[in-house]
This record gives C-alpha cells, sequence and structure tokens, in this order.
C-alpha cells in the first residue's frame, strides 16, 4: 500500500532551469524539477538522456555550469555552499555500490556517523545492526564486501547510507550491475524504505518498480524534463518520445 | 700467497654487511617518510607544489646516485659543510628513495578506485579523512609489493657508498681483497651475501603480488565478468 504524500509538503530538492555540458556535449538543457518532503520521484529515460547527470548535480559530484539547485533549502550552486552539510542531508547509492572493500560490512557503515558526526563506536554499532537488519542482513556484520553477493553489498551500501539518517536518498541505477533475481531484493528494500516515507529521488530502469513505488515519475529526453506527472503518465504519454520509450520497455 | 681468507676476514664481512642492513633500513625509514611527503605532495590540489615535487623527482631519477653522493660527501664539504660517510650515504639515499617511492605510491593512491572517493565524499567525510581512513588503507594493499621489490634496489645501491669510504659489505670487500689478493672469491662471496639478502625479499614481494592478484580477481562483480 502506498503512502499518502501531502502534495503541500515543503520542497527539499528543487531544480530551476540547470544547465550542465562535458565539453562540447549538453548534457542537462534546462531541468525543472521539484521533489517533495515524502515523495518518491524516479527518473526514467534513456541511457545518455542525462538523468544520473541530474542526479549527481543534486549531491554536487557534478558543477552546474547555470540555473539552481536547492536541497533542504541550501543553494547547492552556490559557490560556497557547506559541502559537508549538504552531504549529511544527502544519501546516495550508486550503480557499483562502492563498498569499502578494506572494511567489514559493519565498518564500512560505522566509519561515517563516527568520522562525519562524532558518534561513539557503541552507538555506531547499535546503529549498524539496527540499519542492517532493515535491509534484511543483521548476520553479515562481520564479512567484507567481497564475500557477498551483489545484491548484498547493494543492501550494504543502502544500509550505510541510512546509518547517516539524511533528509532524501538518491538511487543512482541502483540495480542496473545486477541479475533479474537480485534486482528484487534491492528493490523490496528500496519499497519498504518508500512505505517508511523517506524523501527518495530514484533513477532506475526498471519500470514496473517505478509504477510501483512513485509519486512522481520524471520522464528525461535530451537533456529535458520531457514529461512528468504520476504513475499514469506510463499509461497515458503524451509525446511520442514517452510512448516509444514505454514500449520499448515496459 | 700473502694471506689466506680467515675466519676474521669473514668476520669483517659480516661487520660490514650489518652496515649494509642498517643502512639500507635507514634509506628505506627515512626515504619512506618523505616519499609519502612527496607523493602527497604530487597529488596536492595546489599546482605550486605539485609542480615542485614532480621538479624533485625528475631530477633525482635524471641523476646517477653515485652523482648524488660525491655532490653531498665531496660537495658540500666544498661549501664549508663537514659531512661523515655515513651521514652523506644516508642523506643520499633518503633523496633518493624518497624520490621513487614518492612516484611509486602517487601511483598507488591515484589506481584507488575514483568512486571509492566519490562514496566516502559523499557520506560528509572531508578531505584528510577521505585519504586516511579510505584511500591510504586502499592504497597501502597495491603498494606493498612493489613497496617490497623497491627495497631489493635500495639494498644493491647502498654499495655505491663504498666509494665514499662508508665501511659497508661492498668497501670491507675491498679493503680484505687488498690484504689477500683474491678477487674472484672476495667478490664472489660479497655477491652471495647481497643475493642472500636481496633473493627472499624479491620472493617475498612476488608471493605478496600474487595474493593481491588473486583477491583482485574474487572482488570482480559477478556481472562484469
Amino acid at each position: 500500500m502506498k503512502h499518502v504524500v501531502n502534495q503541500n509538503a515543503e520542497a527539499v530538492v528543487v531544480l530551476r532551469n540547470v544547465h550542465k555540458s562535458f565539453g562540447p556535449h549538453k548534457v542537462l538543457d534546462g531541468v525543472n524539477l521539484k521533489v517533495r518532503r515524502g515523495q518518491v520521484t524516479t527518473i526514467i529515460g534513456r541511457s545518455g538522456s542525462g538523468k544520473s547527470t541530474a542526479l549527481r548535480c543534486i549531491d554536487h559530484l557534478e558543477k552546474v555550469d547555470s540555473g539552481e539547485i536547492e536541497v533542504c533549502g541550501r543553494r547547492v550552486d552556490d559557490p560556497n555552499v557547506d559541502l559537508k552539510a549538504l552531504r549529511l542531508d544527502l544519501g546516495i547509492v550508486f550503480q557499483s555500490y562502492n563498498l569499502f572493500p578494506h572494511l567489514t560490512v559493519e565498518e564500512n557503515i560505522m566509519l561515517a556517523p563516527c568520522a562525519a558526526k562524532g558518534l561513539d563506536k557503541t552507538r555506531a554499532r547499535d546503529l549498524a545492526s539496527e540499519v542492517l537488519a532493515s535491509v534484511g542482513l543483521a548476520d553479515k556484520s562481520n564479512a567484507y564486501p567481497e564475500q557477498l553477493s551483489g545484491g548484498q553489498q547493494q543492501r550494504v551500501a543502502i544500509a550505510r547510507s541510512l546509518a547517516m539518517q539524511p533528509q532524501v536518498m538518491l538511487f543512482d541505477e541502483v540495480t542496473s550491475a545486477l541479475d533479474p533475481e537480485l534486482t528484487g531484493e534491492v528493490l523490496r528494500v528500496i519499497e519498504e524504505l518508500a512505505a517508511g516515507g523517506m524523501t527518495m529521488v530514484i533513477v532506475t530502469h526498471e519500470m514496473a518498480f517505478a509504477r510501483r513505488v512513485s509519486d512522481q515519475i520524471v520522464f528525461m529526453h535530451s537533456g529535458r524534463v520531457w514529461e512528468e506527472g504520476g504513475a499514469d503518465i506510463l499509461e497515458n504519454p503524451q509525446t511520442s518520445e514517452l510512448k516509444q520509450f514505454v514500449r520499448s520497455a515496459p | 700467497m700473502i694471506g689466506a681468507l680467515n675466519s676474521s676476514h669473514i668476520l669483517y664481512l659480516l661487520h660490514g654487511a650489518l652496515w649494509t642492513i642498517g643502512l639500507s633500513l635507514i634509506a628505506f625509514l627515512g626515504g619512506g617518510a618523505f616519499g609519502l611527503v612527496v607523493a602527497l605532495c604530487r597529488i596536492s590540489p595546489i599546482r605550486l607544489v605539485r609542480v615542485l615535487t614532480a621538479s624533485y623527482v625528475q631530477l633525482i631519477q635524471g641523476t646517477p646516485l653515485l652523482v648524488i653522493l660525491f655532490m653531498t660527501f665531496f660537495g658540500l664539504p666544498a661549501l664549508g659543510l663537514n659531512i661523515a660517510p655515513l651521514t652523506a650515504a644516508a642523506v643520499s639515499l633518503t633523496a633518493f628513495v624518497a624520490a621513487y617511492l614518492g612516484e611509486i605510491w602517487r601511483g598507488c593512491i591515484e589506481s584507488v578506485a575514483r568512486p571509492q572517493w566519490e562514496a566516502a565524499e559523499c557520506l560528509a567525510l572531508t578531505k584528510i579523512q577521505r585519504m586516511r581512513l579510505v584511500i591510504l588503507p586502499q592504497a597501502i594493499r597495491i603498494a606493498t609489493p612493489p613497496t617490497v621489490g623497491f627495497m631489493v634496489q635500495i639494498i644493491k645501491n647502498t654499495s655505491l657508498a663504498s666509494v665514499v669510504g662508508m665501511l659497508e659489505l661492498t668497501r670491507s670487500g675491498q679493503i680484505i681483497n687488498n690484504s689477500v689478493f683474491e678477487p674472484f672469491l672476495v667478490y664472489s662471496i660479497i655477491a652471495a651475501v647481497y643475493f642472500s639478502m636481496c633473493y627472499p625479499i624479491s620472493r617475498w614481494s612476488q608471493r605478496l603480488e600474487r595474493q593481491r592478484s588473486a583477491v583482485v580477481l574474487q572482488s570482480v562483480p559477478s556481472s562484469l565478468t
């Protein structure tokens, strides 16, 4: 059952006319987006449509050329933005998991709460077992990443982000490197988070998942938001590009 | 025969061998400490720092160690700075090792995958925390086999210190040969002693290399194989 999102909740992520080029290649061509607290937004589109870049701009992993990005009232495009504060508000999960291979699962999760938030070891360990239980991996705390399957590694990566108690979670094609049977276990974790009211921006190719989980679906094409709306935009696409996309990616 | 090789000669050689080990350790520890500074300066965000350290590395790597030794031992006294053979050897070798290890380690730090930096950054770690907690521990694993391998180079290069009168293994051999005059025998013994120091380290480095590639193979995600 999907939870009800207050359509008047405050906007926690806002993009206004965002432009970004890599050399001569225009990747974002005036992107506008608004994500409200508690809302799940999925960004869909072909490879190269700019969806991952948009997500990376929100987390300041890429700098925008022009336009405004606001996260929890903080201007990300401001050259003097407090990056640490921004990263405390945002959690991000990557396609390639990016767990720290030299640390156990538990240490991966404890690292940032201890180093960035000054939590003591005991409380960080409690926190780690709590978030690990929430992704169904309570028994893996002493394993090293290389001993886990891709799906398990990705769930640990989600747990590692959750342990920082972010306001907003970003997911960048988190199941694209996974076999179909491992994809399911990761998507279930994200759906549980959605049900719990976490604000999320999800870049994905999993259309069925997008239909189930989204309050807002954003279809990107040629570096722009081509269509947006509720899950119904997939049933009634207005543009030929989205029609074609839905047909080719059911 | 003027004087056949006897046990006191062998003891003398062993004494020299101890100095070779000692000098190698000084060069490794000193060069390692400065090498870490070189490696970090080479990836500094400040351009001037990068350029200066790169020039230092180029200068040392483009100069024979023997000439660096001559500069410190004969050159510095000419400028009014008297320097003992041990000091000259230690300083020269440290400068030499720092340049090479610094470059090896820079490569290792940079070879830690870019996404690791990003993941650490997105977890709100400061630059120093990222380096200390995430990047360096992984870089050290990558760096261990080539660093151990380079120790062999250090040990062999300490033999150059003999030319400034440092009484290490090679110099002890020269002195003994001057009295017993059996160059082939004496230098063969010396070669054997160097080999017995270097070979185990070389094998150790190879074993570390093999272990590492085994780990790398294991950690490739199944979807990419």
